[in-house]
């Protein structure tokens, strides 16, 4: 047999037909369900009469709309209140294997839920009608976000029709730095190859930096291949992704383990396997990383500066720039750790786990909040997230910086709940989107990871978190 | 799903790379329920002066007249000329819906982003990519030209311009097939419900534990 890539095995155990021109029916193990993206979905369903193929298949939880205080006040806002109410509804109607409801100890943003519960394990296909389905690649599933229509579609089917993707590995090999982290490395890597460059392909980040990351970390890196433009991201299974799924509520019974493990056991690209694209990156030259613009490929080191769109030769590039410096209110050759910030906000499906937390914890601890720092968000990723942090006494540490230490959802993310930027505010944010308006209209998202999120907290600007005078 | 099959229509310049969902259709808009009148808020932030939320008036709001959505030179345009990844960003569905609830049948581009490129086809709205030297002229003459038309014909796979040059586009014959048809895609996949179930009792055997 010929070698396969991670991607080709994946894709080929779940081809449940292929037409002539290359479309696939590619079956769905895991849909995971949220507020957004579903409720025309359901009603699709409810107008075709059309049963969920396999309701055992979904799990759901609100995350997107619903807010991060005063749960003893429900959600305020009405409309909100109603698309989290259909979803109930919908759920209640149509079944699903789990739901976390608003206010349940396992909600939380999808992506962060899902993993977390073992509903998603190596070798699934996952879809969610969210772009950073991606997320659970980490885990060697196939996953990626999929459209409202597509939502309904693998209801109805239990089946996508997609065609394949082209394969693209991104090898980091090295060691990071202390104060480096996963989030240093997606930034680095989609600064390397443009929010597009991964259109087209499934990337599979590989190499001895990725095998050192955490679970966690592998999260936080595929959750941002979207934005590199490749609708999944993979990392191979190994010990640790088969370590963190053991005794997950939805993990494989244990008559059902071995069998189970030893089939993720073969989830990695064969030796020799064809890539279409290579990319190499050493670990060592990442340093921590800042977005100075408005797409997540307007990235530099900390310790670099605003650049001068007057250099740039690409003309649809330049008036990029300029657009970008304009709405962020930059001037060109501003020092990073020059520019300070009004707003922090640390949370979203890209870091709002308790390694994240723990990261931000760590640099916050027995510091306080700068001055002129309006507000900052921890928004833990699910209840669970929320109540490991408070039994390692993280809440405490963010409270005495002056923090505000919040319930969990997507929060600042996208700002759909009350929790979003004012006109020209200032925000470092862990999340994954720096577009214009995404936190709020006319507010100015710089991405950072949360240990970097955490020293401009305590600063009051951008600084290098390695950089910081031990307290 | 709209049936889409050719088109003699107005184009309207967006002379931005890397628009996103988020551009094309602001999340307060998502809270709705409902897969219609998304129309009047597509690109609502570069559209009007003031900020949107989901109930107002759009009729009302004050236009931004430097966005070219707004030119009545514009009005009416069915083609949306865009620069590299179009349509970026998040999943949502609610940004053909938008484009599409606005009246436009077509999006030429020189790249677009995946899940948005698929989500169109769902929506009777034709994606289409043309190199980035053809995507260019196109912009000049419909700068240059008032009332600049381009032809779409779904069939044949090209765009023509007014004088009559023709530019061929890819399409999968199943996309194609089914905007053609305007077609059911659910309704199509049901069809082969057999071999859905045949690959299920085949899993279930080899992999137990994804069946609860
Ligand atoms: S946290 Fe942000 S990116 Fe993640 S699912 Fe929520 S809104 Fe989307």
């Amino acid at each position: 047999m010929t070698a396969q890539t991670l991607y080709d095995k994946l894709w080929a155990s779940h081809v449940v037909r292929e037409e002539s021109d290359g479309t696939c029916l590619l079956y769905i193990d895991r849909h995971l369900v949220h507020e957004v993206t579903s409720p025309q979905a359901f009603e699709g369903l409810k107008l075709a009469n059309r049963p969920l193929w396999r309701k055992d298949s979904v799990v759901s939880t609100a995350d997107h709309n619903t807010p991060t205080d005063h749960w003893d006040q429900g959600i305020q806002d009405p409309i909100s209140r109603l698309q989290v109410e259909t979803l109930d509804a919908n759920i209640k109607a149509f079944g699903a294997l789990a739901y976390f409801p608003f206010k349940d100890i396992g909600q939380g943003v999808v992506h962060v839920m899902g993993p977390e519960q073992g509903a998603t394990l190596p070798g699934m296909t996952v879809v969610c009608g969210d772009s950073h389905t991606s997320t659970h690649g980490a885990f060697g599933a196939l996953a990626h976000g999929i459209g409202t229509s597509e939502v309904e579609h693998v209801m109805a089917t239990q089946c996508l029709v997609a065609k394949k993707s082209k394969n693209m590995r991104v090898s980091v090999e090295g060691q990071l730095g202390a104060g480096v982290g996963a989030k240093d490395v997606a930034l680095a890597i989609i600064g390397k190859i443009g929010t597009a460059g991964g259109t087209g392909y499934a990337i599979e980040f590989a190499g001895s930096a990725i095998r050192g990351l955490s679970m966690e970390g592998r999260m936080t890196l595929c959750n941002m291949a979207i934005e590199a433009g490749a609708r999944s991201g993979l990392v191979a299974v190994d010990d640790k992704t088969i370590a963190y799924v053991k005794d997950r509520p939805l993990a494989p019974s244990a008559l059902q383990w071995d069998a189970a493990v030893a089939y993720w056991n073969t989830l990695h690209s064969d030796e020799g396997a064809h890539f279409d694209a290579e990319v190499e990156l050493k670990a060592e030259e990442v340093a921590p990383q800042v977005t100075w613009g408005t797409s997540p490929e307007m990235v530099v080191d900390v310790n670099g500066r605003v650049p001068d769109p007057a250099l740039e030769t690409d003309a649809v590039k330049k008036a990029g720039a300029m657009r970008a410096l304009e709405y962020m209110g930059l001037t060109a050759n501003t020092a990073m750790t020059d520019i300070p910030v009004d707003v922090v906000f640390i949370g979203s499906c890209t870091n709002s786990r308790i390694e994240d937390l723990r990261e931000a914890a760590a640099v916050a601890r027995g510091r306080k909040k700068a001055a002129n720092v309006k507000q900052v968000l921890v928004v833990p990723g699910s209840g669970l997230v929320k109540q490991q942090a408070e039994a390692e006494g993280l809440d405490k540490v963010f409270v005495a910086a002056g923090f505000e230490w919040r319930e969990p959802g997507c929060s600042m993310c996208l700002a759909m709940n009350a929790d979003r930027l004012l006109p020209g505010e200032r925000c470092a944010s862990t999340s994954n989107r720096n577009f214009e308006g995404r936190q709020g209209q006319g507010g100015r998202t710089h991405l950072v990871s949360p240990a970097m999120a955490a020293a401009a907290a305590v600063t009051g600007h951008f600084a290098d978190v390695r950089k910081l005078e031990a307290v | 799903m709209k049936a889409f099959n050719s088109l003699n229509a107005l184009v309207c310049p967006l002379d931005r790379a890397n628009v996103d969902t988020d551009a094309i259709i602001p999340k307060q808009f998502l809270k709705s329920i409902k897969r219609a009148g998304f129309g009047p808020n597509l690109f609502d932030e570069w559209r009007y002066l003031d900020h949107g939320e989901p109930g107002m008036d759009n009729s009302v709001r004050p236009l931004n007249p430097d966005f070219v959505l707004n030119s009545p030179r514009y009005a009416g345009a069915e083609v949306l000329l865009a620069r590299e990844n179009f349509g970026c960003g998040s999943s949502r569905e609610h940004a053909p819906w938008a484009l599409e609830d606005q009246g436009f049948r077509v999006v030429i581009a020189p790249s677009f982003a995946d899940i948005f490129f698929n989500n169109c086809y769902k929506n009777g709205l034709l994606p289409i990519v043309l190199a980035a030297d053809v995507v260019d002229r196109l912009f000049a003459e419909c700068e240059a030209n008032e009332g600049y038309s381009l032809n779409i014909d779904l069939p044949a796979q090209t765009v023509t311009t007014p004088d009559g040059t023709a530019f061929t586009f890819d399409i999968t014959e199943h996309r194609k097939h089914c905007l053609l048809g305007g077609l059911d895609e659910i309704g199509l996949t049901l069809q082969h419900a057999d071999e859905i179930r045949a690959y299920e009792t085949k899993r279930r055997a080899s992999q137990p534990w994804l069946f609860a």
